[in-house]
């Protein structure tokens, strides 16, 4: 369980979030939407531990994160996370890049991490990819990667941080696709995301982040069908 | 207190070491830089086929230890020709052709630096060859090329130390002069490195200052 | 005025001495560039550790290799730390002041390397659960090196032609210094001096050449 309580964060006098509270489940997709600079990236790195918090706390599976006796690094097994850029390693081969976490963070054989690797690769359909470098992968496939080596090292949560919004149209369905595949296979999971149809058909709930507060959460029918609070009118009937 | 042997007399005898350490980097730099201009403005106007054989000759300043170009500078002068010139204008002679074989890549590298449309744009203009090198090409290429060349003028600086090898007597072959007297060494090579130090550090920071400011735009 | 006779062949009868001295200015500078590559990579290590002591190690180091003659370093390493009753012998003089050099340059050439690599790199390492310096030493490091090789093969051959300094410190085994003892016996200074000049020429030019070979092979991504 990720318990968010009251987390407030700033970058210099700028507060991106203004006293945050949410509780993810096992099993739960929670997707959030808003516009640019309501905080909701943020949330990402702040779970991850990726970055400090100001006030509040956030726990997951009863660790406080933000806690100084917390083991950040072993904490990030538990929770992986991928970006908008790709941060594909380039000097590594597709199959390094997914075994090179497990190997050195989890101290796996090589054998072993290839195992795991290379069914994670085939889950996210590159499994004809393994030593290509990831200049010859299209962004899409570069973002199929990131899923899988954070997949690899088998996390109870995935934080997914508007994976779609760097690629290009065409290549946006193919990762949705996976995404749709992993919460349908019951993998916990926060989506920060643009794609409101994607976040309609996958979610459990929907959250609406506005100016660092979270405006309104429920489920996606009623967010989408009969929002409550008037700025998510006012966004849905912009990004519509 | 500090305890030395080092007279005031001494320190003149490092200072006018220094002076020759100056005079012949100086020397050396003008010329270098207007030849090294020279053979770049050639090596882009011939093309590489062309200017291969110049491209050649000048490689060899940068292949082979300048203490052997020296040593080959010296012995051809007097002995194959057999004039009797100073070892100063030897070391100036060398360190000039040292200098602008390095300062050939830098102005080369410059002017590739400019677009060939901004060029061409100069060109349709009604600009002459002539025009077009000193309106549009000169001042983009300079730009490119100060920070290295400030960087190839302390280079020639420092490396001005192996004049010693032409019997010329700079900065550290008097104090090494010293050293074998005074039998101080720590002490006279500290002051020495201080003298190199306090001319190359703001200059070099210069020429990064600038590197930096005129890559931003 | 042209009364001056070559004579190539004495020099030349001293050929297979001088491409034994070679072997040792390859050794020497070899052993140089892996010292200095190491001690590079621990010098920006220390410049991102974020501790001011430590930093201004890095700094001063590189400052200095980058300010002062390499024959200056070369004499600090003789006379200078002979001065603290440590007496380094010609070969570990030349060898520590070409290192200190190598590694001053060379930590101003990761510097820049660094910079193109972006924050995020390091990022994505540490949300995979690697520590800051798994991140460096798996995710940053390799890339920092790759991009670095073609400087790299410039300061080896700095390395190179920094051996002729070698002699000034009493090192008569290296190729500078070989030659220099077969004038004494001799006195064919331009030819023997012209030998050496080739020598040199040919190990420079495999060595850029080489680099830019190996850089085109090895680096396909």
């Amino acid at each position: 369980m990720i318990d968010i309580q009251n987390v407030r964060k700033s970058f210099g006098d700028l507060e991106v979030l203004k006293g945050i509270d949410l509780t993810v489940e096992r099993g739960e997709v929670v997707t959030v939407i808003g516009g640019s600079g309501s905080g909701k990236s943020t949330l990402l790195t702040c779970i991850n531990g990726l970055e400090p918090i100001n006030g509040g706390k956030i726990t997951i599976d009863g660790t406080e994160v933000h806690a100084r006796s917390t083991d950040l690094n072993k904490l990030r097994t538990k929770v992986g996370i991928v970006f908008q850029q790709f941060n594909a390693f380039p000097h590594l081969t597709v199959m390094e890049n997914v075994t090179l976490a497990p190997r050195k963070v989890l101290g796996m054989g090589r054998a072993e991490a290839e195992a795991i690797a290379e069914k994670q690769l085939r889950h996210v359909g590159l499994a004809d990819k393994l030593s290509t470098y990831p200049s010859r992968l299209s962004g899409g496939q570069q973002q199929r990667m990131a899923i899988a080596r954070a997949l690899a090292m088998s996390p109870g949560y995935m934080l997914f941080d508007e994976v779609t919004s760097a690629l290009d149209p065409q290549l946006v369905g193919e990762v949705l696709e996976t995404l749709k595949m992993l919460a349908e296979e019951g993998m916990t999971m926060i989506l920060v995301t643009h794609e409101m149809s994607f976040a309609r058909d996958v979610s459990d709930r929907v959250a609406f982040f506005h100016k660092g507060v979270m405006a309104e959460i429920g489920a996606p029918d009623q967010l989408f069908g009969a929002p409550r609070h008037p700025e998510t009118q006012a966004f849905l009937s912009k990004v519509r | 207190m500090f305890d030395t042997s080092l007279t005031l007399r001494d320190l003149m005898f490092l200072a006018e070491g220094a002076g020759v350490t100056i005079l012949v980097t100086a020397i050396s730099v003008v010329i270098g830089t207007l030849l090294g201009i020279l053979f770049g403005v050639i090596r882009t106007q011939l093309g590489p086929v062309l200017s291969a054989p110049l491209t050649f000759v000048l490689d060899i300043f940068r292949s082979v230890p300048l203490l052997i170009q020296l040593v080959l500078g010296n012995a051809f002068v007097g002995m194959v020709l057999q004039i009797q010139i100073s070892g100063f204008t030897v070391a100036c002679m060398v360190l000039s052709l040292y200098t602008s074989a390095y300062c050939a890549e830098i102005v080369r590298g410059g002017i590739e630096a400019v677009p060939e449309t901004t060029r061409r744009a100069a060109r349709s203009l009604g600009m002459t060859w002539g025009q077009d090198m000193r309106y549009i090409v000169m001042p983009l290429a300079t730009r490119v090329a100060l920070p290295s060349w400030i960087g190839l003028a302390l280079g020639v600086m420092k490396d001005s130390a192996l004049v010693y090898v032409v019997q010329v007597t700079e900065l550290l072959k008097s104090t090494q002069i010293l050293i074998t007297r005074l039998q101080e060494p720590l002490f006279l090579l500290l002051i020495c490195g201080a003298f190199y130090f306090i001319i190359s550090f703001p200059l070099a920071r210069f020429g990064g200052y600038l590197e930096r400011r005129w890559s931003n735009d | 005025m042209f009364d001056y006779t070559f004579q190539w062949g004495q020099a030349m009868a001293r050929l297979p001495r001088m491409l034994d001295g070679a072997v040792v200015t390859m050794q020497i500078a070899v052993l140089s560039m892996a010292l200095g590559i190491a001690l590079a990579i621990l010098l920006t290590v220390l410049r991102l550790s974020g501790s001011r002591p430590l930093m201004a190690v890095a700094t001063t180091w590189v400052e200095i290799a980058r300010n002062t003659p390499a024959l200056f370093q070369i004499y600090m390493a003789h006379f200078g730390v002979a001065s603290f009753g440590l007496y380094l012998s010609p070969f570990a003089s030349i060898l520590v002041g070409i290192t200190f050099n190598n590694a001053g340059y060379l930590t101003e050439n990761f510097r820049g390397a660094l910079k193109a690599i972006p924050d995020t790199q390091s990022r994505a390492g540490r949300s995979l659960g690697m520590s800051q310096i798994q991140a460096f030493r798996y995710i940053v490091m390799p890339q920092m090196l790759r991009i670095s090789f073609l400087p790299m093969t410039n300061q080896m051959v700095w390395a190179i032609l920094m051996t002729s300094l070698g002699v000034t410190v009493g090192m008569n085994s290296d190729l500078y210094g070989v030659t220099q003892d077969l004038n004494a016996l001799t006195f064919r200074t331009f030819e023997l001096f012209a030998i050496a000049a080739v020598i040199f020429y040919v190990i420079t030019k495999t060595i850029t050449l080489g680099g830019r070979l190996i850089a085109s092979r090895l680096f396909r991504y």
